[in-house]
């Protein structure tokens, strides 16, 4: 198909410059420089989508980032489908295919189109209403039928494969909106010499002056002098332009967050240039030149497609060199539409009348479309559309009731007046004033470093508004730190001037007609649906919003909130402000998660610690599992083991001969000063004063509210000197939970913390060999049981490296953990691994390290305590210093409930049949026969096949646990109840023999 | 995300080097295992919440990791001024009137 409403000589595009591209498998051509909706348009296609709800054909309503209509499906490839574009928005590139929305089988034969007929069921209100009853029908039924059919577009299957990029900036001058009024700020702040920003969703500046011709600045036609501006600006080094962004975000201390579209345009994206790239944009001032939104007329049937705001039927003509058709009528209640009218005459469309709701419309262009000889019919409303799938005709009637004539047009253009654009300036929460006089909401109170100008500030008129923008550039300039603007102030010469409007419903959609006069196009919403919210009691616009969802579609808004606003104050009888305006909120546009997520998928989502051990682990095998941000080896399967095979084996192989394990995620912690010692007993259950150099301890740790905070063993290295360690998950917490009473409530100790959890590697060599692995490779260390028992450390050397040796046991059975710098962690590793298979030793991963310390019942704080656990309560209270005055947790404990009878309490649990491993969290109850809901009075916090018992363990809290010693209780189960006895929680070598075996 | 001046740092860092730990002023008493349930009820649980001026406790912790003090509004999130850690709660707000 030709462009056969393309106009030659009209428009600012190169007609050679040709490119192809296809819309529902139709080819087509259009010129560089188009959008999609131009490029469909110059072509003829109005129709290109079907409304959500009555599925109704729909065309292009605008020319910008309000369409609520035309969004469309744009599919690259398998992997890169975006749907909800919206046409308007979308560059043309040679090759694009775009596929309509919400339809089938097709465009102009819908099935869903029933919807429209079957209106009466799907009014306002109608979801919350019908499908409450029955009940049982929403989860089998209605549900799925509702998702099925809602939503427009379709989303992508497959992982998005572009990437994106974000930055961040700094600058003192940041400018939203490149039109008339953005670009004379931008100068008069550039001039200064301050950094400045000038962001614009377009792919071009310029904004209004795209379609406003009968604007001249300093000597030129406003676009030409946009232009030259533009170029001026794009040469100084102190400012940045940022084309095809929309600042989407307003946020706290003048932080703004644009989305740059860099690839969406191109026919064949650089593979490695990012698509979207998001700017953190810090900005000393902000001017907000954000334009205004043109609004359309409410009455019925306004929705055919060929029905168009009047300012966007004067882009595409002005601009894009497009007629919308060839016989347009134009509706309107204000002058702009005028201006509409008289370019597209002149450009050789014919104008078949021009109805004018108002009674004398006055002024130049209302003179100039007269002595264009187009006809005016003033004091008239449009009551009604013809047409199905292209609008045929519009029917005329004065707005008091009369004689109804149809007049016969293959184009309808509307303007209602213009609202300004708020939206930025109400995200950063300052507050809109409502101007009785032209009935708009306005920038009121500020609330940051801002400032509106223009059209989105209510000012009238391209002079005021340069004038006022080019004056608020060189205050905020100034005021942000930047010298006196010196360039000269862009005059302008010859502009338009638009008066007003209309809200709310028109004439041809009153309370007393069943017509779908639509006041959101993208959700379907009319006249009558908010007439009706406020039928059924709502008072407020924000629950007639939500009743409606008028507003609530992915344009929020932009054409249908005030139009919806003045509905419902007419019904409620109410001023407009009484009735409010909803809040605007970030995003202005959709902003894809791309550009949100950025760089963080995948292995960037969030940082992976690794232990110095780890490719010597992943050499051999391991499984790792993944605990916060750590990669720790789980288990180590030989050839045909499984999980369970492998960590059997690992439980045997350390309590028959050794076992080697990687400890180094534990956390660590250097304590060192003078008043070490004082500091560790405020901030740990036990005496600490006493401890001599060389020795461990088990330390508890509190908070104030004497529940179980972390626990580790602590080595005491010297007098000053203590070496602690805290459990892997609670490294961080624990380090600033120290920093904090450290600094805050004992700053007169003199005590240094120290973080030193990556700088030592730790291998645990855990069971009866372990003195004999170690010994050939450490220096300067007795070994024997009476120089260096159970709970002690030494410093000295293995395999040439220093150690920080201690003798401790998490296993039950003799133990070292040789700490060395993390650097020689795999080397010693190595060593120890060579030693250790002369002796049958084993790898183990952290399941046999949590299988061997339960049959010891050593607890794992976060597994089998929960925040609510006191040591009494864990059968630690041997760990509280009884003769201290004072640690963080000392008062906590004696509260009444924490000492009151009844507190679960740890125990053991044996099933009555040894094969069966109960499941963790899993609760008990004394009578299985009780009615449900039981009371239940414990749960399982550990649970394993222990290979080394026979059979399997588990630990769990349980209300008066060590009072029911020997009881059975029950554990149901979805297919069974199992029987458990309560026990002691230790299962092998109850009198600790081992230590020392 | 807010710009907040570390009093330590002198200098206004990104939101994102720091975490709030919890209602400033409240100090642990030196006698804590004498305290009555009614007085380790006030310290430990109850907290103002106050809609506007608040006293909050800060850390720089991606930074020079100092615990400090901050005067913040509940409703403009607006901080209204840091300072260190142990000085006295400051009687008069800049910006605010005699
Ligand atoms: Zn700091």
């Amino acid at each position: 198909m030709m462009q056969s409403f393309r106009i030659p000589g009209a428009g600012r595009l190169t007609p050679a410059k040709t490119m192809r591209f296809t819309f529902d498998g139709q080819s087509f051509t259009g010129v560089a420089g188009d959008t999609l909706a131009s490029a469909l348009l110059a072509n003829g296609v109005h129709l290109v989508g079907r409304s959500f709800k009555y599925h109704r054909p729909r065309g292009i309503l605008s020319v910008g980032a309000e369409e609520p209509n035309a969004l469309v499906d744009i599919e690259r490839d398998a992997a890169r489908k975006t749907p909800n574009v919206r046409a308007t928005v979308q560059e043309l590139y040679d090759g694009l295919a775009a596929t309509s929305q919400n339809r089938w089988p097709s465009l102009s034969f819908d099935a869903g189109a029933v919807n429209d007929l079957a209106s009466p069921l799907f009014s306002a209100g109608f979801y919350y209403k019908t499908f409450m009853w029955p009940k049982a029908a929403w989860k089998s039924f209605y549900e799925p039928k509702i998702r099925a059919a809602a939503g427009l577009g379709v989303a992508p299957d497959q992982p998005d494969p572009d990437h994106y990029s974000a930055r961040f900036a700094h600058c003192e001058v940041l400018v939203l909106g490149g039109g008339a009024a953005g670009i004379a700020a931008a100068l008069a702040a550039a001039e200064t010499g301050v950094r400045v920003i000038l962001c614009d969703e377009q792919a071009e500046f310029g904004g209004a002056l795209r379609f406003e011709a009968g604007a001249k600045i300093d000597g030129a036609d406003g676009w030409a002098w946009a232009q030259t501006a533009i170029a001026k600006l794009s040469a100084m080094d102190n400012v940045r332009l940022l084309p095809r962004t929309t600042a989407f975000g307003y946020y706290a201390q003048n932080f703004v967050g644009l989305a740059e579209r860099l690839t969406d345009h191109l026919a064949s994206p650089d593979a490695n240039a990012p698509r979207e790239r998001l700017w953190q944009i810090r900005a000393k001032r902000v001017i907000l030149a954000a334009g205004a939104i043109e609004r359309h007329m409410v009455f019925a049937d306004n929705d055919r497609p060929g029905v168009m705001l009047a300012s966007a039927a004067r882009a595409y003509l002005n601009h894009y060199g497009v007629a919308i058709g060839r016989n347009v009528g134009v509706y309107t209640a204000n002058d702009s539409a005028y201006a509409a009218a008289i370019d597209l005459k002149k450009a050789g469309v014919d104008i078949a009348a021009i109805v004018d709701l108002r009674d004398n419309p006055s002024g130049p262009l209302v003179e100039e479309a007269r002595a264009l000889g187009i006809e005016i019919n003033h004091g008239r409303a449009v009551i009604r559309t013809g047409g199905r799938l292209r609008i045929s005709s519009m029917s005329v009637q004065p707005k008091n009731g009369g004689g109804e004539r149809k007049i016969a047009v293959d184009a309808l253009l509307m303007s209602a007046g213009w609202t300004p654009s708020v939206h930025l300036f109400s995200q950063s929460r300052g507050k809109v004033a409502f101007d009785e006089e032209t009935k708009r909401f306005l920038p009121g109170i500020y609330a940051q470093d801002c400032i509106s100008v223009g059209a989105c500030n209510g000012t009238d008129g391209l002079a005021a508004s340069v004038e006022e923008a080019y004056a608020a550039g060189a205050k905020a300039a100034k005021d942000a730190g930047g010298k006196a603007a010196k360039a000269a102030k862009p005059k302008v010469e010859a502009s338009e001037n638009w008066s007003r409007g209309m809200l709310g419903a028109a004439p041809g959609a009153g309370p007393d007609k069943i017509v779908k006069a639509f006041v959101d196009f993208q959700n379907d919403v009319t006249a009558k649906d908010i007439r009706l919210a406020v039928h059924e009691g709502m008072r407020s616009i924000e629950h007639v919003k939500r009743f409606t969802t008028n507003g609530m579609a992915t344009d929020q808004g932009k054409t249908s909130n005030m139009h919806g606003l003045a509905i419902a104050a007419d019904t409620l009888d109410k001023n407009i402000p009484e009735v409010g305006l909803t809040t605007f909120r970030a995003p202005y546009t959709p902003v894809t998660f791309g550009a949100i997520v950025g760089h963080a998928r995948g292995a960037l989502f969030d940082p992976t610690r690794k232990t110095a051990m780890h490719g010597w682990a992943e050499a051999h095998g391991a499984v790792f599992e993944d605990v916060g941000q750590w990669k720790r080896t789980w288990y180590f399967p030989k050839p045909g083991e499984d999980m369970h095979a492998a960590v059997n084996r690992e439980c045997r192989t350390v309590r028959q001969s050794a076992g080697l394990f990687d400890a180094s995620t534990l956390g660590k912690i250097e304590v060192v000063g003078p008043d070490a010692a004082t500091f560790m007993e405020l901030l740990y259950t036990n005496p600490w004063q006493k401890l001599d150099a060389g020795r461990c301890r088990y330390g508890v740790m509190l908070r104030e509210d004497g529940f179980i905070y972390d626990d580790g063993v602590v080595g005491r290295l010297a007098p000053d000197r203590f070496h602690v360690t805290t459990t892997t998950g609670g490294a961080a917490r624990v380090m600033n939970h120290m920093e904090d009473y450290l600094q805050t409530e004992f700053p007169h100790l003199n005590v240094w913390l120290t973080s030193i959890s990556e700088q030592w590697a730790v291998i645990a060599v855990q069971g009866p060999k372990s003195r004999d692995i170690i010994a050939p490779l450490v220096k300067g260390i007795d070994l024997s049981d009476e120089a260096m028992p159970h709970m002690s450390v030494r410093e000295g050397r293995i395999c040439g490296v220093p150690t920080r040796l201690f003798r401790m046991s998490f296993t039950g059975d003799r133990g070292f953990e040789v700490n060395v710098p993390a650097d020689y962690g795999q080397a010693v590793w190595e060593a120890l691994w060579t030693e250790g298979q002369k002796h049958g030793a084993c790898a183990y991963g952290t399941e046999a390290m949590h299988v061997l310390r339960a049959e010891k019942g050593y607890i794992i704080v976060g597994q089998d305590t929960d925040g609510t656990v006191t040591p009494a309560d864990a059968g630690l209270d041997w760990a509280i210093g009884k003769k201290k005055t004072d640690f963080v947790g000392i008062r906590g404990l004696t509260r009444p409930d924490l000492v009151a009878a009844g507190r679960k309490q740890l125990v053991g649990l044996r099933t009555n049949d040894p094969k069966i491993v109960l499941d963790e969290g899993a609760q008990i109850v004394a009578d299985p026969k009780q009615a449900i809901p039981m009371k239940m009075i414990g749960h399982v916090t550990s649970s394993y096949w222990s290979e080394n018992c026979g059979r399997s363990i588990a630990l769990g809290l349980l209300t008066d646990g060590r009072a029911r010693m020997g009881e059975t209780l029950h554990v149901p189960m979805p297919d069974r109840t199992i029987e458990v006895e309560v026990t002691g929680p230790v299962f092998f070598d109850e009198k600790g023999e081992r230590l020392n075996g | 995300m807010l710009l907040i001046h570390c009093p330590y740092c002198e200098e206004e860092r990104p939101e994102l080097e720091f975490r709030h730990a919890g209602e400033a002023h409240i100090a642990r008493p030196t006698d804590m295992a004498a305290m009555s349930d009614e007085d380790f009820e006030k310290f430990f649980f109850i907290r103002s919440n106050p809609k506007g001026v608040i006293y909050e406790r800060w850390r720089h912790v991606h930074g020079c990791a100092r615990f400090f003090n901050a005067v913040r509004d509940t409703v403009t999130d607006k901080f209204v001024m840091t300072y260190k850690a142990g000085e006295p709660q400051p009687k008069k707000l800049p910006g605010a009137g005699k």
